[in-house]
């Protein structure tokens, strides 16, 4: 491993946040001017949203029932075993959903994105693109910022009501509770703040995904060898990414919600 | 063999305006590096209109280097680059993208995109501009003929040999009728025969389009079969100029690490006196 100095480590890393924020800048930007790449945002929404969909119903689904499972354990020991419902929505909703999905689009899209758009770089599609007129921001990474923060949105809602269906089968097949009180209790705990916080998170979470790829993408060199490294290292910044905005978030909205 | 249709006949008057008297390409003190290695050093020439340039010169000498910057995609770190009578350092990214619908190029490695079929590649520029469907599949059909590649039309680049590749980069570079063509090797690594080919289809570019280009070349054998040869409309071959005459419009650049060691006439190439030169055209 080579040896770098503190001071040029520090530059590095400043460099990059300023190219990163550059590029999500001009993807932003490039939404509001022509051309826009209609057709390129759908197929990014089909390749995201729709080849998502299965390991997001399958997580959401596990989630929600592993979630009363454990739940009911605990609950049972303060006499409590009726608040399930409650706790496996809560969980589901704002936390457990968005940050679940988030993770595994991470994993399959993250990825996808940089390894597609690295192989490009290093094949000189990219120059060859630019060669031909077409701002690659405005072609690669715009449909994909669009397709991602839009997708990921259902996707989390998906999530959620399969985690909450899944923990009341649970809670029904295997913990012999009520149902119809399981999903009253899930209903009348949620309120408009936990909604609020659970939807805000995916649209960040998508920003983080689409960016970072693409991000990691562009900036490949050094042949296939960068390709994977490129994947990688987007797969990891995209995942601490996510959790950590994640975090702020909640903590956000407690201080406007209160709870 | 089919002859050029008459479309891609029309003699290239510069649809962009220019200045009078300025070069198609002029670099004036160029200087760029990679990490402190230096790659072009001080490198002044002018491209005329209607010029073919020939770039010759030992692997790494920055000759792919030298067309990027021609066509906005590295920027200098020193110096000035003129294309079509405006300077590219005054350029917004926009006017950049908007110059570059005048210049074709031909990548090194072909540079196809791999997820659009050779049709759509080739069109990709038509697209771009939102020429209407029918028009852009006539097109295409026309470019591909041209290169001798319709079959390959439904194919997807993965798909092609390299000398397909190539030809398929040729069509999809000629197709807008640029101003500038930029060839970066056409011919590396392909076989004498599919070499010919595509030399042949730079001459035939050449003397019925009178498009300006900058070619890479690796082979001096190409080199020379484009200074000494014409296309021939009666055959639709390339033939040798009579007498043994050479093409006036096919000029020479040779780079040597970074700097330009020779900038001239094919007559003043082969009788050179430098013995680096000498050498290398052994
Ligand atoms: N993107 C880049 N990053 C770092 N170094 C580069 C880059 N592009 C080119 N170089 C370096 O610049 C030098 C010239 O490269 P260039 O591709 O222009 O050579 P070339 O003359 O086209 O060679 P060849 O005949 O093999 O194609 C090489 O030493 C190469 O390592
Ligand atoms: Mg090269």
């Amino acid at each position: 491993m080579k040896l770098v100095s503190p001071g040029a480590f520090a530059k590095n890393i400043v460099a990059s946040v300023q190219e990163y924020s550059l590029l999500s800048g001009r993807a932003i930007g490039n939404l509001f001017t022509n051309p826009r790449y209609i057709a390129d945002t759908f197929t990014q929404m089909d390749s995201i949203g729709v080849g998502s969909l299965p390991i997001v119903v399958l997580t959401g689904f596990f989630t929600g029932c592993v979630l009363a499972l454990q739940a009911a354990v605990s609950l049972k020991e303060f006499g409590a075993i009726n608040m399930t419902g409650k706790l496996v929505a809560l969980s589901m909703v704002k936390e457990l959903g968005p940050v679940l999905t988030g993770l595994m689009v991470s994993g399959r899209n993250a990825s996808g994105m940089a390894s597609e758009l690295g192989s490009m770089k290093v094949t000189e599609q990219i120059d060859a693109m630019r060669a031909l007129g077409t701002d690659p921001i405005r072609k690669l990474v715009t449909p994909r910022l669009v397709a991602t923060v839009f997708m990921l949105f259902f996707l989390t809602i998906i999530s959620d009501a399969c985690g909450t269906g899944g923990g009341a089968l649970v809670a029904v097949v295997l913990l012999r509770l009520n149902g119809p009180a399981f999903f009253h209790t899930a209903y009348m705990s949620l309120v408009g703040g936990d909604v609020v916080e659970g939807l805000v998170k995916p649209l960040f979470s998508g920003f983080i995904i689409a960016t970072i790829g693409c991000y990691y993408g562009l900036r490949t060199t050094g042949g296939t060898q960068g390709v994977g490294k490129a994947t990688t290292q987007a797969v990891v910044a995209s995942s601490v990414l996510i959790i950590l905005v994640d975090f702020l978030v909640t903590q956000l909205m407690i201080g406007i919600f209160g709870r | 063999m089919t002859l050029p249709t008459p479309d891609l006949q029309v003699a290239a008057q510069p649809s962009i305006e220019m200045p009078p008297g300025a070069a198609i390409v002029e670099f004036k003190d160029v200087s760029i590096g990679f990490e402190q290695n230096h790659v072009l050093k001080n490198i002044s020439f002018r491209v005329e209109r209607g010029e073919t340039r020939i770039i010759l010169g030992p692997a790494g000498g920055g000759k792919s280097t030298l067309l990027k910057l021609a066509n906005g995609l590295l920027k200098p770190d020193s110096g000035e680059i003129w294309i079509f009578g405006k300077p590219l350092s005054g350029m917004s990214e926009r006017e950049i993208f908007e110059l570059r619908a005048h210049i074709g190029m031909v990548f090194q490695e072909s540079a196809l995109f791999d997820s659009l079929t050779v049709e759509d590649n080739v069109a990709y520029r038509l697209h771009e501009e939102r020429v209407p469907e029918a028009e852009a599949h006539d097109r295409v059909v026309e470019a591909l003929r041209f290169v001798e590649l319709e079959k390959a039309i439904t194919k997807f680049p993965p798909e092609l040999s390299g000398g397909m590749r190539r030809r398929v980069s040729i069509a999809r570079a000629i197709i807008s009728k640029p101003d500038l063509i930029l060839y970066d090797s056409p011919t590396g690594g392909l076989d004498p025969i599919t070499s010919t080919t595509i030399i042949e289809l730079v001459v035939k570019q050449r003397d019925v389009s009178n498009t300006t280009s900058l070619l890479i070349t690796h082979r001096l054998q190409d080199a020379f079969t484009l200074a000494t040869h014409r296309f021939s409309q009666s055959t639709g071959h390339m033939e040798p100029i009579p007498d043994g005459k050479l093409d006036p419009g096919t000029k020479f650049l040779v780079l040597n690490e970074g700097k330009i060691v020779f900038d001239g006439t094919t007559h003043e190439l082969t009788h050179t006196q430098d013995p680096w030169l000498r050498a290398y055209l052994e």
